[in-house]
């Protein structure tokens, strides 16, 4: 991961975040992310963000749950310890369904939690960097990616015209990282100035 | 908005011919069977008449179910083709009047060359002990009362809310009065329902074919069964509008929500129907395993494991993605096969006790589905016509207009 340069901008209102997320992808500007307070429907598509993987993995996940499950009890009850239970056949599938359902949305949940967690980069005891205090909380964050052919003066005033009430430019880790949040980085003390 | 359908020609002379066509299979049946002096014969022509009329009675039913409960919920969603549940609900009277007549006909004049009911043997119990043992609940005046009683409602309910919608267009401008009623009327027949479709209706109409034999949760699998192939239903009369021109509003959320249902509810029937089937294999009394000797291993095992492959192996595999439920080939074919599962899946619930080995799926019961799919087709499009299919003046139609599955 790499420490890079941003242009944040903090709108008020998510009717002006939409036309202006609509503006700065039009006018060639790569938006690293928006953080918004609450769930916005249409974000991920304005922003041209593609469909999530995710079910895909998640089917996977339940497949191995599920050939676990019928494998291992398959196994135990045929060839390991095999008893017979009131005259059933040893290899009795009715009675392992119920089973195999759970350890297949086991799986499924908790295979598709931990992806989740990786592809949002949100975990316990993991940190990433903050744009705005108030994105949590009344504030729509959007966040540029600043490269060295672009002038900062030039996007940020380019960013005050698509309506938002705060732009600024920050050093930023983009990634995540272990870390504590009463402790400082040492990027920070770049953004002091 | 005023989005009107005008029923085109080709769709009520389509409609027409399945009824000439049912009508023509029951005279047939009437001469064939009826009037021949085979009693397994005579079972058959009542069997199929009973077992068309209850299955489209439910699975119209599902649309006053479905209004119901997203009227309680405040669903919006479904409002953007509510007309469309309206107009299925507002005919449940003509499969009702029509199931009513044919279950009290056999109950009350269907005997066989020695004077047995083997349709509904509790009519005639002879010394059977354990069928005189649940006298108290069945017997003829219970059956008529509860039939009558919880059919009439239903119908009662159906076409109330639709009078109620209409009566929202005149209403003044956002005017909740009607919302209201409409809530609590939902209420109530979630009430009606429960204690009939999900409870004691399948008991008597279907489950006392086999009195010998009971389920705790044969009312809930029933009901299953009847959700997921009237949600298809409804899917089937939007797609239709909808390649008409008309339902503008409807979007490929909406329709995704509906595929999403048949997925999830077809996965609900198989829950219900495989938690019935491995309550009965393990115990494993006589009692009870009689029930699928004769279906799984019996005659019956044809229909029995066709009926696992189109209702659980074939949603699951092809509803399970996200395109297949936006794709709007995959959900009409997904929904006219769940329809025929459904179908198949009431056939072997009604079928096996009377009639045995002497099974047909032959010219009477694809005569008489016909018809009653031409009942269908011709009735709700009728009612459809009468009104805008925007409703009007509803007050969650801006919700519906701007939903995202």
């Amino acid at each position: 991961m790499a420490i890079k340069k941003f242009a944040v901008a903090a709108y008020d209102d998510e009717e002006v975040l939409f036309p202006a997320v609509k503006k700065v992808r039009g006018s060639g500007y790569k938006i690293h992310d928006v953080y918004t307070p609450f769930a916005v429907h249409g974000l991920d598509e304005a922003m041209g963000l593609k469909g999530t993987d995710l079910h895909i993995a998640g089917f996977i996940y339940g497949l191995c749950g599920t050939s676990t499950a019928v494998g291992f009890i398959s196994w135990i009850y045929t060839s390991d310890w095999p008893i017979n239970y009131g005259g059933k056949p040893h290899f009795a599938l009715p009675a392992w369904i119920p089973i195999t359902f759970e350890l297949t949305v086991l799986f499924a949940a908790v295979g598709m939690t931990l992806t989740m967690c990786y592809l949002n980069q949100i975990m316990p005891g993991v940190k990433k960097h903050v744009f705005h205090p108030r994105q949590s909380d009344d504030m729509f964050v959007m966040a540029i990616e600043l490269n060295s052919h672009m002038s900062e003066k030039e996007v940020t005033a380019f960013l005050k015209t698509t309506g938002a009430k705060e732009v600024n430019v920050q050093m930023a880790e983009e990634g995540w990282w272990y870390g504590r949040w009463d402790k400082k980085e040492p990027y920070e003390a770049l953004n002091a100035g | 908005m005023n989005d009107r359908f005008e029923i085109p020609a080709r769709l009520r002379n389509t409609s027409l011919i399945l009824i000439v066509v049912g009508i023509a299979a029951l005279i047939g049946g009437i001469v064939c069977l009826l009037m021949s002096h085979d009693d397994v014969a005579r079972a058959r022509f009542w069997l199929v008449l009973l077992h068309d009329s209850v299955f489209f009675t439910l699975i119209t039913t599902v649309s006053i179910f479905i209004m119901a409960a997203t009227s309680l919920a405040h669903g919006a969603w479904i409002v953007a083709y509510r007309r469309v549940t309206e107009a299925i609900g507002a005919n449940v009277w003509l499969f009702g009047t029509i199931a009513t007549v044919v279950m009290l006909l056999i109950v009350y004049t269907f005997r066989d060359a020695h004077g047995h009911n083997t349709i509904y043997e509790w009519v005639t119990p002879g010394n059977d002990k354990i069928i005189l043992g649940k006298k108290a609940f069945l017997n003829p005046t219970m059956f008529t009362i509860f039939t009558i009683v919880a059919l009439g409602l239903w119908a009662w309910f159906g076409r109330k809310f639709r009078a109620l919608s209409l009566a929202q267009e005149k209403a003044p401008q956002n005017d909740p009065k009607i919302y209201w009623k409409v809530f609590r009327l939902a209420g109530i027949f979630l009430f009606v329902y429960a204690l009939s479709q999900m409870s004691t209706g399948p008991w008597l109409w279907i489950m006392s074919i086999q009195p010998h034999w009971y389920s705790t949760l044969f009312s809930w699998y029933t009901f299953a069964s009847a959700f997921v192939s009237g949600m298809s239903l409804i899917l089937l009369w939007v797609v239709y509008l909808k390649n008409q021109g008309n339902l503008q509003l409807v979007t490929t959320e909406h329709m995704h929500d509906l595929g999403k249902f048949m997925f999830a509810f077809s996965i609900f029937w198989t829950y219900l129907w495989f938690a019935q089937y491995m309550l009965i294999w393990y115990a494993n009394i006589p009692d009870e395993t009689i029930y699928f000797k004769l279906r799984q291993q019996g005659p019956y095992s044809v229909i029995f494991y066709a009926n696992f492959i189109i209702n659980f192996v074939m949603p699951i595999i092809i509803l399970m993605a996200r395109p297949s439920k936006r794709n709007y080939f995959t959900i009409t074919f997904m929904a006219m096969i769940i329809i025929f599962g459904h179908w198949l899946d009431y056939y072997q619930m009604i079928m096996p006790g009377p009639l045995g080995a002497n099974w047909h799926i032959n010219w009477y019961e694809i005569g008489i589905f016909m018809g009653f799919v031409g009942v269908l087709i011709f009735a709700v499009s009728r009612t459809l016509a009468k009104s805008s299919l925007v409703p009007n003046n509803q007050l969650l139609l801006k919700e519906t207009i701007v939903h995202l599955s």
